[in-house]
């Protein structure tokens, strides 16, 4: 725990200087009201209507983010692998080889799929 | 191979500097002077990080860049902050209050936490108290590391997302998709420096870079290279490439494309000081890859190879200052590469990241690994396991290259019976378009006969 303690520290000082900056900004500046001024800025143009509780975005965006946790579990399974790499040895190399071609051919089907284009 | 397996000891003043087990025994005073520090040195490092672009890349581009305020120009960054300062704040009716306020103070305080890991010195007495130049470090420091960049996304979505405005939404997207993306590559190419150190933690990382042997030539001892950067080149230069898209650089910084998204994901944020949280946070991640770049592949705080013959280079206080001259080298770069690179289109940066860095990344941590296993016991086995992979990659890749090989060649064919179609008919497709093909195309004379005119 001592060691988590100076991080503690840094993002109590931290968080501190962000809340404070944020919210001591409207009382800073001047206070000119406009209706165009709070309307969302699109170039001038009156803007889209946006739905109540967030629109759609493209399915694009969440494929990405399903294969980012595919990969970051991978590495999470990589980084301890690596640690005791010279005490695993040559088992711990075959273990892994096994891992990665199993990772591979989701990836590789991900890939045919054409869930890795984006044009 | 010998040389490898058996590294001889450089006799001297290479001592491998603090381990875990000197931190954790800070007194509380000691740890918040050391974080007062840390916080002061990356606030006056990003006013002065700002200051150094806008100069930097004004001379590369032949003018003179900010040179009123103060001398050089160097209060520059403070006056614009002021300026911010004294801004209307805007909250625009739409957006979700909560969140809208919270993002910046989401994106900010994850950038300053990654950098509390990085080591800034060895063990100095401060105060009398005999303490690491480094606020703290854990047995999964790296970790600590990619978790605050992973956290930073979230106040990337999040100010896209409360926005409530199709630029800011679509920023958001786009850079979170980007971060992550990256980031899958970034920890990938952290893997064979961990093969290499054994460890996570940050100090004993940079305490496996000290020495890297020696070869002994006859009677000369010829030192080798210790830096991961050298050692592990495929690593490194595929960190290089993932700290500029993970930080939303040029040649990597779409979200921010003027041209298509105004600002991207911070677009309703107006010049208020809550934007200056967003710059604040970008300027820190780019701090913060930097750190990482040199503590984990460019030996940390230790001298470079010409200083660290002397033997005081590596004691006290003086590894601050390589420190300090190799983070300042790697912004430089940061700034060159904005000078000199446009930026990339999204389906390229994305396809890079996953189709060319990932496998590149999976391929060569296979290969260091089986280095490594040859070094821990020299079976045969690895090197028919090796021999295995390989052939079954190629396999694989052949075997996929031929199948869109095929359905390159199938588009193609299509594509060029679709313009005949539209060559014979004008019309075809339901729309008019221009003939595609006219004899006069092909440099024939329409029955129009020019006669060349001598000026009056």
């Amino acid at each position: 725990m001592e060691l988590y303690a100076p991080i503690l520290v840094l993002a109590v000082l931290a968080a501190g200087f962000a809340v404070f900056s944020v919210s001591v900004a409207p009382f800073t500046g001047p206070k000119r009201w406009n209706r165009a001024k709070l309307d969302a800025y699109e170039c001038g143009i009156e803007p889209t209507p946006q739905p109540v509780g967030g629109g759609r975005f493209p399915l694009k965006y969440m494929i990405t983010a399903m294969l980012f946790i595919v990969f970051d579990i991978e590495i999470i399974f990589l980084y301890p692998w690596a640690v005791a790499f010279d005490q695993l040895g040559v088992f711990g190399l075959i273990e892994m080889v096994l891992f990665i071609v199993t990772v591979l051919v989701a990836y590789a089907y991900v890939w045919r799929r054409r869930g890795l284009d984006w044009d | 191979m010998t040389f490898l397996v058996s590294p001889v000891a450089n006799p001297g003043p290479t001592s491998p500097g603090p381990t875990l087990a000197d931190f954790g025994h800070d007194p509380l005073w000691i740890s918040i002077i050391k974080a007062v520090f840390l916080f002061v040195f990356l606030m006056v490092g990003v006013l002065m990080g700002v200051w150094t672009e806008r100069k930097l890349i004004s001379r590369m581009q032949h003018r003179y860049g900010p040179n009123r305020a103060g001398k050089f120009g160097l209060l520059q960054t403070v006056a614009d902050g002021l300026k911010m300062g004294l801004k209307e704040d805007l909250m625009p009716r739409k957006v979700d209050k909560l969140l809208y306020f919270l993002a910046p103070v989401i994106i900010a305080v994850p950038a300053f936490l990654a950098f509390s890991v990085i080591p800034f010195g060895p063990v100095v007495s401060m105060f009398g108290v005999k303490t690491p130049l480094q606020l703290t470090d854990l047995p999964v420091a790296v970790l600590l590391i990619l978790a605050m960049a992973s956290i930073g996304v979230y106040g990337i979505v999040l100010a896209g997302w409360a926005s409530r405005s199709p630029y800011a939404i679509l920023g958001g997207l786009r850079s979170s998709a980007q971060v992550v993306s990256y980031e899958i590559a970034m920890g990938l190419s952290f893997v064979a420096v961990f093969l290499y150190a054994g460890t996570l933690s940050t100090s004993e990382i940079v305490a496996k870079q000290a020495d890297g042997g020696s070869f002994a030539l006859g009677s000369l001892n010829i030192p080798l290279p210790s830096w991961y950067a050298v050692l592990l080149i495929p690593s490194f230069l595929i960190y290089v490439l993932t700290m500029l898209g993970e930080t939303n650089r040029v040649p990597f910084d779409l979200p921010e494309g003027e041209g298509e998204l105004v600002g991207g994901f911070h677009t309703e944020y107006s010049s208020s000081l809550k934007f200056a949280m967003f710059m604040l946070a970008e300027y820190v991640n780019v701090f913060v890859v930097s750190g990482v770049a040199t503590t984990l592949f460019l030996g940390g705080w230790r001298a470079p190879w010409p200083i660290s013959l002397w033997d005081g280079a590596n004691v006290g206080w003086w590894p601050m200052l390589w420190f300090f001259a190799k983070l300042v080298l790697l912004f430089c770069f940061f700034v060159w590469v904005r000078a000199s690179l446009p930026r990339v289109r999204y389906d390229q940066l994305m396809h890079f990241g996953w189709k060319v860095l990932i496998p590149l990344n999976l391929a060569w941590i296979l290969m260091v690994a089986s280095f490594r296993a040859l070094r821990v016991d020299n079976s045969p086995l690895v090197i028919v396991l090796m021999a295995i992979v390989v052939v079954g990659a190629l396999g694989v890749y052949f075997r996929f290259d031929t199948v869109l090989q095929r359905r390159r060649e199938q588009r193609a064919a299509q594509e060029a019976e679709e313009f005949d179609q539209l060559r014979d008919q004008p019309t075809a497709g339901g729309f008019p378009v221009p003939a595609l093909d006219l004899p006069h195309y092909h440099g024939a004379t329409t029955g129009l006969n020019r006669k060349e005119v001598p000026s009056a």
